[in-house]
């Protein structure tokens, strides 16, 4: 076992302990770091698996920006006290086995389907400059497709958002 | 390393977030449940952009995380708001968003 396998190992273990408290702590502000953990896990394969830029982009954008929002509407809320009611305990019950049986039949389903390995060479696919290549040739119209989603974004998080002022004290 | 490994471990990561969208009331938990969701799926397209050595794949993850930015800032709204309306972020309560 080299250290490839050591670390994947461990990231691996790392991700699936840190997502299993996300969705089983009862205070939503240790679900929020469980979640940023599985995050560094995430990165770390990405690593591993030769993706530096998407690494260093999932560790900004994820890590840092969304989930930094996350616990700034948390703490906003004031949401940090243990107050959330459960579901009863037959639902949550329903809930944990059709997500284990859906795992279970994809697993069985792609157990014995014969695919390639992958290799341990390193690529450099990964690196910002070649990424970079593709994306302002291939795909530079999707590109361009997603600052306007990201205008719209924006402009709808602000609407949203927005206290209505004038229609409360038109209601009352 | 087989490619299975990272399958399954991608969709070890799919279920569990499966799992807490249908366990909990909170509806932030739900929200970062389905973020928990997009990033297997992220994994597994990273995967196979090193079983293929092509780059098309991390591309789709740059833009699948770029939609992921756009739906959190969305939702978050959306759950303010719900929070200043009710002053709950149980998704029980909205239940009555059908009658």
């Amino acid at each position: 076992m080299g250290i490839y396998e050591v670390l994947f190992w461990f990231l691996t273990i790392m991700a699936i302990g840190c997502a299993l408290g996300v969705i089983l702590s009862r205070n939503p502000i240790n679900s929020v770091l469980f979640l940023i953990a599985t995050f560094f896990a995430i990165s770390g394969h990405y690593l591993l698996l030769n993706a530096q830029f998407l690494a260093i982009v999932n560790i900004i954008v994820y890590a840092g920006a969304i989930m930094v929002l996350f616990l700034f509407v948390i703490m906003l809320m004031n949401l940090n006290a243990d107050v959330e009611p459960q579901k009863s305990k037959l639902l949550q019950f329903a809930g944990m086995i059709a997500g284990g049986i859906l795992f279970l039949v994809i697993l069985a389903a792609l157990r014995t389907a014969s695919m390639s390995t992958i290799d341990k060479e390193a690529t450099d696919i990964g690196l910002i400059a070649n990424l970079g290549k593709v994306l302002f040739t291939q795909y530079v119209l999707p590109f361009e497709i997603s600052s306007v989603l990201f205008l719209s974004a924006m402009i709808g998080a602000v609407v949203i958002g927005k206290k209505e002022d004038h229609v409360i004290e038109g209601a009352e | 390393m087989p490619i299975q490994y990272y399958l399954f471990l991608s969709m070890a990561l799919f279920c569990i977030g499966i799992m807490g969208t249908l366990m909990r009331r909170n509806a932030i938990i739900i929200f970062m449940c389905i973020e928990l969701m997009l990033n297997a799926v992220n994994l597994l397209l990273v995967a196979f952009s090193k079983m293929y050595v092509d780059a098309s794949a991390q591309i789709f993850v740059f833009f699948i995380m770029v939609v992921a930015a756009a739906e959190v800032a969305v939702g978050l709204a959306v759950i303010v708001m719900m929070y200043r309306k009710v002053h709950s972020v149980d998704i029980n309560i909205l239940n009555r968003l059908k009658h």
